[in-house]
């Protein structure tokens, strides 16, 4: 790698930049003269003042509200929940074996289907969709607070051990840290899927959320208004990993750079 | 003392180590050589009360060992260090297991630190020292709650000769200040004769004792200077005409692919 030639950052922008101002440009002309129907397309000019109106009258962010409050309470307890567990199966091999097939079948369990289940269940509120983001967060966890629990440096426990840990100090000191390095691995990956149970949990069946405005656009048959929820979702997305990309660099300090 | 684990794919026990018998006074410095795959680390995994004793018995003092003791401190092949901790945290951590309140302890790890010069190193994470440095650390942590006897398993195995030697330098101070008992496996038999006042030599795997030599080197030693000692020579000759027949015996073994 470091024998080619590098390429500077701001000219990778530029195309970057380029790339997606002809794209714009392009769909604008194509719905203007007609080419394709912006009906089923809408168009860039069409999309922006949506966005700016939904943003200037406050209505996005109520719905973003919405679904950002159930994303992090389900992600919360899913968390706690995954952690929780996996801890238990990780220390007692017994409980492991018992559960599992449960698991690995609850875990191949398609949940967006399930999503109409928990609707008839929990109402067509906040409760539903928080146990559908818990539903999908959970395993993620789960397996991954096992593995690390699992996978902890032999040499560590053993030193632990000789040093005069008890059973509390283990955990507090050995397991826990070594395991926190692979559930923060899969942190990414679990708030990922809970902004989609949280999405898919709305879009199916509620009254107010991300998911929801995206569902009434399509029922309008108003391409715009889909486009524009995707959008709004899409930004959230990027600004949340980014945010976590840094609480990745703060609680992996210990770590060699790689 | 005997030591056998289950071979549960094979359905048989591989034995380790087989009627192990020798005796370790207070405060001597003992070391252990023998072959790759004798058993060596086996031997003090069961000293330490990490694993249970399959048939014999280790005492300590006249008790019979089981489990981990208290008195007992372990230097590992790999430096055993936890990586999220920083340097003062990790020699700290047996005096917070052993629940010696901060005000105490505070001074005992400054003191350490300094004693192996990583002072101003403090705040530092384990992945950002050199291994000699993560070793010295190793050590430190298991001196800070002075332990009377000391188990240490091929500990600057993975070092270059140079740290290597200034580490064994830096032992043997350590020791003569201490005087604690010393239990050193290595598979290097010139690190064993500059170190030790005893050397048992192991077989080849299952590991029994071959034979135990008394070396008579004066002290203070230098691991440096005392190579070049008249009687360093004939020891050298003398165990490593044991030792070498263990040490063919092992590798042809270990070619075979046999476990261990």
């Amino acid at each position: 790698m470091s024998e080619a030639r590098k390429v500077s950052r701001a000219e990778i922008y530029l195309w970057r930049l380029g790339l997606l101002l002809a794209f714009l440009a392009l769909w604008e002309v194509a719905t203007s003269r007609g080419w394709v129907d912006p009906f089923f397309v809408s168009r860039p000019s069409v999309l922006a003042a949506l966005l700016a109106e939904w943003i200037s009258t406050g209505f996005i962010f109520r719905h973003l509200w919405v679904t950002m409050q159930e994303t992090i309470i389900g992600f919360l307890l899913g968390t706690v929940l995954g952690i929780t567990v996996g801890f238990l199966f990780a220390r007692w091999e017994k409980l492991a074996l018992i559960f599992d097939p449960l698991m690995v079948a609850l875990n191949a369990m398609p949940r967006v289907v399930l999503a109409p289940l928990f609707i008839l269940w929990f109402g067509l509120g906040l409760t539903s969709k928080v146990v559908m983001v818990i539903s999908l967060v959970f395993f993620v966890v789960f397996f991954s607070t096992y593995t690390g629990i699992r996978e902890v440096d032999r040499d560590l426990v053993s030193n632990a051990r000789i040093l005069g840990a008890t059973p509390g100090h283990m955990i507090r000191h050995v397991l826990l840290p070594s395991a926190l390095t692979w559930i923060f691995s899969s942190l990414r990956t679990s708030v990922g899927f809970a902004l989609i149970g949280a999405v898919v949990g709305e879009y199916l069946g509620s009254h107010e959320g991300m998911g929801y405005v995206i569902s009434y656009a399509e029922a309008m048959f108003n391409a715009t208004g889909v486009l524009a929820g995707l959008l709004v979702l899409m930004a959230a997305v990027i600004a949340i990993d980014l945010g976590l990309k840094r609480l990745d660099r703060r609680f992996s300090y210990w770590k060699p750079v790689r | 003392m005997t030591q056998r684990f289950p071979l549960p794919r094979e359905g048989r026990e591989f034995t380790a180590v087989e009627g192990v018998s020798f005796s370790v006074g207070a405060g001597e410095f003992v070391s252990i050589v023998g072959p790759s795959g004798c058993g060596k680390s086996t031997l003090l995994g069961l000293v330490a009360g990490l694993v249970p004793v399959t048939a014999g018995r280790i005492t300590l003092d006249g008790q019979p060992v089981s489990g981990v003791n208290p008195r007992l401190g372990f230097v590992f092949q790999r430096d055993a260090l936890f990586p999220w901790k920083t340097v003062a945290q990790n020699v700290g951590l047996p005096l917070l297991f052993r629940g010696v309140d901060a005000a105490s302890a505070g001074p005992r790890v400054a003191e350490w630190i300094a004693r192996i010069g990583l002072t101003g190193f403090e705040r530092y994470h384990p992945h950002q020292l050199s291994g000699g440095m993560r070793k010295r650390v190793a050590l430190a942590m298991t001196m800070v709650y002075d332990p009377e006897i000391v188990l240490m398993d091929e500990p600057f195995g993975a070092l270059d000769v140079q740290t290597r030697n200034l580490m064994e330098n830096d032992l043997l101070d350590i020791w003569a200040q201490f005087r604690r008992t010393v239990v050193f496996v290595t598979h290097d038999l010139e690190e064993a004769i500059a170190l030790s006042d005893r050397i048992v030599v192991m077989t080849a795997s299952p590991g029994r004792v071959k034979a135990i030599y008394p070396i008579d080197l004066p002290r203070p030693r230098s691991v440096t200077e005392i190579r070049f000692h008249p009687d360093f020579g004939r020891l050298y000759e003398t165990i490593w005409k044991d030792l070498k027949d263990e040490v063919r015996v092992g590798y042809e073994r270990s070619q075979k692919s046999l476990p261990g």
